[in-house]
């Protein structure tokens, strides 16, 4: 059904944060992996050990460099899937009924076997989270690892999404963003966590906690006035081979 | 995004089939026997030719009638029944043309709501995508509105009202562009609301998540086809729209130059369905730093 539900129970979704997060890519390999080998069909590559090797992920990361007005540029990686939007776009464009959002937990997903590979869903997702699987030629995108979270035949510690249990700097949480009183949420309060595109009206589930600000390294160290100040002008050759040279 | 020539061939033929198909329900013209037959093969092959073409470009042909299901949500299901009421009632009204000689107006003018109902669905599957602002907007409709009214009056030999309609048509078309080349500065979206990183800085794209392509840019970030958009706006009005009313103008009742004004004027519309695609840019491309 591609009518989205009034509200959900819980809003199960991730926060990652941007500064803590290494961009070491780990969860975009953890996830390639789990969801090849589990719920629905494959994450395809074409070519994948050719010239031109070409595949279906569902988590990707990137890297942004911030330049300040003042200051030292910043570089902020970014890992990106899909948000579980409480107005997911991609839900309702869905002609078949393929997609939609869970009422229980607010989980976006597919059902592939009711899939045509239109590809409008990934047209309507503003953030690019909807990959066409190359092979299987049906839409492939985020599950929150339902096949995870939820799986009494694996270790408790494992039952969070792959990405979150495999990120090594602790830059990702899963949890429920609809209460207010979850680990989640009171991180995202504490850290100021923001919305993607607020603009596009798709209300995301999963936030981002901005990098924090940077220390500033003082102007003058107080050994400083002690230190012999580093030499502008050179002597001896090197004088006369500066001012040769500048004069050329 | 990409130009599919699957898609550029469904929106371009099926919008003129039922554009025809509009004209033919209404009684304007009104013909019966083979005349009519003639007729109605035409539009029924554009019409139901560019349904059969956008079918190509799904991953799942086969489940294609799944896609009935999700009209209460979904632009692209309103669209397949549209489609096909419009060909199930202008099919009866087309029975009762050639084998009786009789117009059910009734009938007709249903079939003919219908088929404009149809191009406007279709229209709006593009419209109705906030995330591609070229396409949000009240124009996209009225282009392929009246586009197919245009065209449908060129097929159905409505002279007078080819010309004022694929005037009309050429006008809104020039609107879509001008309109429509601002529209991703004017939709707010941007790198900087993208990554949430705008208040600290200027955002720029560093590394891409990978040394390959992918379906995102494969799909949404198609350059190739905007680097000749000047000369192909102008093919498209030239062959679209100025030969075309050149032709009715200057020989409004030759069949043959009618021919070359159908031909012409379906190359420049799909020259212009081109563009349509190849120029819109979805947001997601400012990820990549690209658009």
């Amino acid at each position: 059904m591609t009518q989205l539900p009034e509200k959900t129970d819980r809003k199960l979704g991730l926060v990652i944060d941007l500064d803590t997060c290494v961009g070491c890519h780990a969860c975009v390999i953890s996830c390639k992996g789990w969801n090849t080998e589990n719920y629905g069909a494959p994450l395809g590559d074409t070519d994948p050990y050719g010239a031109d090797p070409v595949g279906a992920f569902l988590n990707r990361v990137h890297s942004y460099e911030v330049q300040p007005e003042q200051g030292a540029a910043q570089l902020v990686h970014f890992p990106k899937s899909c948000l579980h939007c409480e107005d997911a776009p991609c839900v309702t464009v869905c002609p078949t009924g393929a997609s939609y959002k869970r009422t229980e937990d607010g989980i976006v997903l597919v059902n592939e076997s009711d899939c045509i590979g239109c590809g409008l869903c990934a047209w309507a997702c503003p953030y690019g989270a909807r990959e066409m699987d190359p092979v299987e030629k049906v839409m492939k995108k985020c599950t929150l690892c339902v096949d995870r979270i939820y799986n009494e035949n694996l270790p408790e510690e494992d039952r969070q999404p792959a990405c979150v249990r495999t990120c090594p700097s602790g830059a990702r949480h899963f949890g429920d963003l609809g209460d207010p009183e979850s680990d989640v949420s009171i991180l995202v309060a504490e850290r100021g966590g923001i919305d993607l595109m607020p603009e596009q009206g798709t209300k995301p589930v999963n936030k981002y906690l901005p990098p924090r600000p940077k220390d500033e390294a003082p102007e003058f160290d107080v050994l400083g006035p002690y230190l012999a100040p580093v030499a502008q002008e050179g002597t001896g050759f090197v004088a006369w081979l500066d001012k040769t040279l500048s004069k050329i | 995004m990409h130009p599919a020539p699957s898609v550029i061939l469904f929106t371009t033929l099926s919008g003129l089939g039922f554009g025809l198909l509009a004209w033919l329900g209404i009684g304007l013209p009104s013909p019966t026997g083979w005349v009519a037959f003639v007729f109605f093969v035409i539009a029924y092959a554009l019409a139901v030719g560019g349904l059969l073409a956008s079918t190509f470009h799904l991953g799942h042909p086969e489940r294609a009638i799944k896609a009935f299901t999700q009209w209460r949500s979904s632009w692209l299901s309103r669209e397949a029944w549209a489609a096909v009421a419009a060909l199930l009632f202008m099919g009866l009204y087309a029975i009762g043309a050639v084998f009786f000689g009789q117009t059910w107006s009734v009938l007709g003018w249903l079939g003919a709501a219908l088929s404009l109902l149809t191009v406007f669905t279709t229209s709006m599957i593009y419209t109705q995508l906030k995330t591609i602002p070229r396409w949000h907007s009240p124009l996209t409709p009225a282009m392929f509105l009246s586009l197919s009214i245009g065209g449908g009056a060129l097929l159905a030999g409505q002279i007078t009202a080819a010309l004022i309609l694929l005037t009309l048509a050429a006008a809104i078309l020039a609107a879509t562009w001008v309109v429509g080349d601002q529209a991703l500065s004017r939709s707010g979206t941007t790198l900087a609301t993208a990554t949430g990183l705008g208040e600290r800085g200027t955002v720029r794209a560093f590394e891409p998540p990978h040394t390959g392509t992918n379906y995102l840019l494969r799909e949404f970030v198609h350059v190739v086809g905007r680097r000749h958009s000047l000369k192909l706006r102008v093919i498209a009005m030239v062959l679209g729209f100025a030969l075309p009313i050149a032709l009715l103008v200057l020989a409004p009742f030759a069949h043959w130059l009618a021919a070359i004004a159908v031909l012409s004027h379906i190359a420049g519309v799909a020259a212009s369905r081109w563009l349509f695609f190849a120029e819109a840019e979805h947001v997601v491309g400012l990820y990549y730093g690209k658009r």
